[in-house]
């Protein structure tokens, strides 16, 4: 009986989709995992839209000063165990923004990230991968029972 | 006594499987019709399991108290449903079990929830009048609102209410909470207003809030096989209520997927108008042709 709960959290992975700073290139190539083609409602991924729902938060897109209020506010929100995926170029360093004045840096500047997903933009192929390596994560999250960080 | 103790345990042990495998028959169906894969029939399972291992972020600790009323009056009409008991008293529960889903949504403070929560006010008011009528038809077979006694019909109850089960079909669809009549809260995979009136919901309440749905959705399916009720040989009308239960969920999912989302507005007019009108004529109808008791 436990063991059927212990993978339920890895067989069900609900993430929030936060964009900060993106070209939206990023959002479009996550928004297409959900498309027939690629589907990733196979593996129990919804876009849940509520973060008080979710599990996996996934951040496209670089942190500015404008954003990083509402990422922090994001994460906090989101239960106990968790896990952040930062998608792309921007989100993992900072990209082509990177050291700009006006940019803090990338997500882990900001917030603790469990998988980086690189490329620009990355294929969806490679952020399902993402989410589903963030999904065995908060599994292991869980069973350890590691809660995330007060922001 | 022991019969009704024993129908009571097989309910409250069987619904919950039955709900949640027809939730996974609706996802995957939904997806076969989107030329996708879709996930396994037991994703529901999943999701269920998943959300009580998760941490229980409240607003304040008695909006959990509401969705547990929730639980508790669905289970309950479900029970009595079962039981063949009063099918005004049936409606009464559940619309006891929806308010406490408003008003829990309505505590939480959240703009969303509060719009949510006075969307699913108007789908309320578009529904119940039509479970009134079904009541009525029921009174007017029988002489009584009592299920048990509508299989002493002569003929199925559909034969006689046609028009009623056109307009159920639709209350199936808002209940359901899937396109066209999903703008409280919509059902997964979808969004309006975040999550509607279940937006600040999370962890092991929102666990509670899918065994209603499980529940909810034997319940709804249950006013629908009661349309084959009559006085027959019960394999006769069992088969014939699953067939017609599975018709009406596959009508539900394919609706679903052709319509988009509609405003309240055109939900009521529609309710006030084409459901109400052909509830009322058929009442009509069996009460002009005599097709009722004879009071």
């Amino acid at each position: 009986m436990a063991n059927i709960l212990s993978r339920s959290m890895a067989k069900s992975p609900w993430i929030v989709h936060v964009n900060c700073n993106s070209c939206n290139g990023c959002d479009i190539e996550l928004l297409a995992c959900l498309t027939p083609l690629y589907d990733a409602e196979r593996f129990g991924v919804i876009n849940i839209g509520s973060p008080k729902q979710a599990d996996i938060m996934v951040v496209t897109g670089s942190v500015n000063s404008k954003n990083v209020d509402m990422l922090k506010n994001i994460y906090n929100q989101i239960p106990d165990p968790k896990a952040v995926v930062a998608i792309g170029a921007c989100g993992t360093t900072g990209g082509i923004f990177y050291n700009c004045y006006n940019v803090i840096g990338g997500v882990d500047k900001v917030v603790p990230v469990d998988v980086n997903v690189p490329g620009c933009c990355p294929r969806p192929e490679a952020i399902m991968d993402g989410i589903l390596q963030a999904a065995a994560i908060v599994e292991e999250k869980r069973k350890n029972k590691v809660k995330g960080v007060n922001l | 006594m022991t019969k009704t103790i024993i129908t009571v345990l097989i309910t409250l042990l069987v619904s919950p499987i039955l709900g949640c495998f027809l939730t996974g028959v609706d996802r995957k169906f939904t997806a076969n019709l989107q030329s996708r894969k879709g996930p396994r029939l037991r994703q529901p399972l999943y999701d269920f399991l998943k959300l009580l291992g998760k941490e229980n972020i409240a607003v304040h600790k008695y909006q959990n108290v509401y969705m547990l009323f929730y639980l508790v009056f669905i289970i309950l009409s479900v029970v009595m449903f079962v039981l063949g008991m009063d099918l005004l008293m049936i409606i009464f529960v559940f619309t006891i079990a929806n308010i406490a889903l408003i008003v829990g949504a309505m505590t939480t403070g959240s703009p969303f929830a509060r719009i949510g929560a006075q969307r699913e006010i108007m789908a309320m008011l578009a529904y119940e009048p039509i479970l009134i009528f079904y009541a009525v038809i029921t009174f007017m077979m029988t002489g009584s609102f009592k299920i048990s006694q509508l299989y002493k019909l002569d003929k199925p109850l559909i034969v006689y209410a046609p028009l009623l089960f056109i307009s159920m079909l639709f209350v199936m669809s808002i209940k359901f909470k899937k396109s066209p009549f999903d703008f409280s809260t919509s059902h997964h995979g979808h969004q309006e207003l975040v999550k509607g009136i279940t937006t600040e919901y999370s962890g092991p309440t929102l666990a509670m809030y899918e065994l209603a749905h499980w529940y909810e959705a034997i319940l709804l399916l249950g006013f629908m096989f009661v349309f084959m009720a009559y006085n027959g040989i019960p394999a006769l009308y069992i088969e014939l209520g699953v067939i017609i239960e599975t018709l009406s969920f596959i009508f539900v999912i394919v609706l679903d997927n052709i319509t988009a989302r509609i405003t309240w507005q055109w939900m009521i007019k529609l309710s006030y108008t084409l459901l109400s009108s052909l509830a009322v004529i058929n009442i009509f109808v069996i009460y002009f042709l005599k097709l009722g008791i004879k009071q």
